[in-house]
């Protein structure tokens, strides 16, 4: 299995998406990001790295992930509906692509304490299981509130040896955990790596993080065609910050027939307040060191998402969705809570396999438009991680109380 | 104007003192009081911040007091017209993150100046970020004052220095903003290292909170920046921030004096 990304080519240009991205942190991250942009480079450009992290993904990550079938969504979609598993993968869900692939360049820089944020807990999962793995220590920035909504990863996460250590500003979610997670870095950045969780941050995150997971697609599209002898007529993802579907969607994007849809929470609805689209109802500006779409007020303050999924509850998206989205390349769509909500049980029931929320509102969408594909078309689903973490919180909503 | 101010405190062979307020804090009224007051009390330059909802490189105290400022009700033009109220007769930097800046539109720094401010930092916008907006800024009405950190290599030190004017502000050690209980060994060290990187006047900050700190830093630098304890000060009341200001005000003279 080899599965090189591309080295980038050092400056400016490297560090934007048409408009987006850029490096708009504090002076002192500054040597730290061109510190990461060199590191970087010279890993992919090295063998003995690829070989490192493709063992660790195969072996341990359990990669490549498989392709499934799924009938009876099928059905009733009117399509041929696969799924790309990345649910099957250690930990349970896309996050872990990344988390060994940046752990493994923190052991190259010579840095041994990790910093993470997480939403969902599923990327503060991986990154305390990769350290665990490499034997490095590991830190994990989370809001109070999501620590109640998933608290079943905080265990695993404390199991593995990781810190949790609640956050308690602004949101108490996942906003404010990587706000908090960015300010650790500023005092410890000549000892301690951040692994951010997706395709956000500032350069050199977005775009490598992205190169980590487009594994995903690199695979799903091989396997696709084997199985099929087509191409996907549509490549569905949820979109938090945006690194599953940046990671299925990298290897079509030059298949131009291939539409890219991704997924955002609608929240209660795109006419409330209470939702995390950035891309379908904000507007560019920068947060946490990269401009993007962003929800936020007239007067510039970032406005407070909101999502039943702890992992898209972000009031921004990856700058390169952002580049996708005005270029046209991709479109990106909604679903709202309780119709995520009504997909988890649905997916579950026809097919056995309960995905992540996060997923789900990939599903709920592909639900809410059933028929719109012919019957011969096959469309590629990103199952980015399993539901396990989300049963409990699940199960005290109302749609679920008999 | 603040070259001039620092050209002068040089003839006088002074050192200046540099006070980071929130705009909005501990209220928008108490605010005006307090920029007037600090000004009387011997602050030789004032730093009002906007306000904004995630500040990455503040620590709890800065950040408490922005989001006190916004559930106030403050904003980046609340800003503006704090300043155009107070005129407190020393020069005032707007010190703010990039995206409320973006947000004001592209009259924004002129308004700025209109309400009395001579320089603005942005403290999320390094130099070589957006060469384009960068290049906005330094054309426009302010000074546009940089930042130095420990991090910084000297190379790096001379390129901020070119793009920069007013003084360079350098930040003393590793971490975001709050008060602290000593001065870092090597700041007389740090300060000289960038003097030979770069001519403009050198204020150090971050963690400075002791009149007897800021006498120490004034023994190496041009300025000396008071940010988190002040804040904390001005939560606790107007008279304590003032009575800090004039106390800092005359232990830097007299370690000036003494030297
Ligand atoms: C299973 C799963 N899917 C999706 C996401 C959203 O992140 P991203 O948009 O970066 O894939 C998360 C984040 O926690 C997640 O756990």
């Amino acid at each position: 299995m080899s599965d090189r990304v591309a080295a980038p080519a050092p400056g400016e240009a490297e560090r934007r998406f048409g408009p987006y991205g850029g490096q708009y942190v504090p002076e002192t991250l500054i040597p730290a990001l061109e510190q990461l942009e060199r590191a970087y480079a010279s890993a992919v450009a090295d063998r003995g790295f690829q070989a490192t992290l493709d063992q660790l993904l195969g072996e341990y990550a359990g990669r490549p992930s498989k392709l499934t079938d799924a009938p009876n969504l099928s059905k009733v979609i009117g399509a041929r509906v696969v799924l790309k598993r990345e649910d099957l993968n250690h930990t349970g869900a896309h996050k872990i692509n990344n988390a060994l692939a940046q752990a493994l360049l923190a052991k190259r820089m010579g840095k041994r304490r990790i910093i993470a944020e997480t939403g969902a807990g599923q990327h503060g999962v991986a990154t305390a299981t990769a350290c665990a793995r490499l034997g490095l220590e590991c830190v994990v920035y989370m809001g109070e509130e999501d620590m109640r909504r998933q608290a079943l990863n905080v265990f695993r996460m404390r199991l593995m040896g990781g810190t949790v250590i609640p956050v308690t500003s602004g949101t108490r979610t996942l906003k404010d955990a990587t706000s908090e997670a960015i300010r650790d870095w500023v005092g410890s950045c000549d000892s301690s790596h951040y692994i951010i969780g997706s395709v956000v941050g500032p350069a050199p995150y977005p775009r490598m993080v992205r190169d980590f997971q487009a594994i995903i697609g690199r695979e799903a599209r091989a396997q696709v065609l084997e199985r099929t002898g087509v191409l996907p007529q549509s490549v569905v993802a949820c979109v938090g910050g945006g690194s599953n579907a940046i990671g299925i969607f990298h290897a079509f994007v030059g298949d131009r027939e291939v539409e890219l849809i991704g997924v955002e929470a609608a929240g209660k609805g795109l006419h409330t307040a209470e939702h995390s689209a950035s891309l379908a109802a904000g507007r560019p500006g920068v947060l946490h060191g990269a401009l993007s779409y962003l929800l936020q007020d007239a007067a510039g303050q970032v406005h407070p998402a909101h999502s039943i999924s702890a992992g898209l509850d972000y009031p921004g998206v990856g700058p390169e969705h952002a580049y996708l989205h005005d270029s046209g390349r991709a479109t990106y769509v909604s679903c709202t809570d309780s119709d995520a909500l009504d997909a988890f049980a649905k997916m579950s029931r026809l097919e056995g396999i309960i995905p992540a929320l996060e997923t789900a509102h990939a599903v709920g969408w592909m639900l809410a438009n059933a028929g719109r594909w012919a019957p011969e078309h096959v469309v590629l689903l990103c199952v980015s991680g399993r539901g396990d973490k989300d049963v409990a919180q699940v199960a005290q909503s109302h749609t679920f109380r008999s | 104007m603040l070259a001039e101010r620092f050209a002068a405190l040089r003839a006088e062979g002074r050192r200046a003192l540099v006070c980071y307020v929130t705009a909005g804090h501990p209220s928008p009224v108490q605010s005006e009081a307090l920029i007037r007051g600090i000004a009387g009390a011997g602050a030789d330059v004032i730093e009002v911040g906007v306000p904004f909802s995630d500040p990455v490189a503040d620590g709890p105290t800065i950040q408490s007091s922005s989001f006190a400022a916004l559930a106030a009700g403050m904003t980046f033009d609340g800003t503006l017209a704090l300043a155009s109220r107070a005129r407190p007769g020393v020069p005032l930097v707007l010190f703010t993150y990039l995206n409320p800046l973006l947000a004001a539109g592209s009259d924004a720094l002129d308004r700025a100046r209109d309400a009395g401010f001579s320089g603005v930092l942005v403290t999320d916008l390094p130099v070589g970020a957006d060469a384009e907006r960068e290049r906005r800024i330094s054309g426009g009405p302010l000074d546009f004052v940089r930042l130095v950190a420990p991090t910084t290599p000297d190379d790096r030190m001379a390129i901020i220095g070119r793009h920069g004017s007013g003084f360079v502000y350098l930040i003393s050690r590793l971490g975001v903003t709050g008060a602290r209980a000593d001065v870092p060994a090597d700041v007389g060290a740090a300060v000289r290292r960038l003097r030979s990187a770069c001519a403009l006047p050198v204020c150090v900050g971050f963690g400075i909170s002791t009149p007897a700190q800021a006498a120490e830093v004034a023994r190496h630098a041009d300025g000396v920046v008071v940010g988190s304890a002040l804040v904390q000060a001005a939560g606790r009341s107007v008279d304590e921030a003032v009575a800090l200001v004039a106390a800092m005000r005359a232990a830097m003279d007299r370690a000036v004096a003494a030297a």
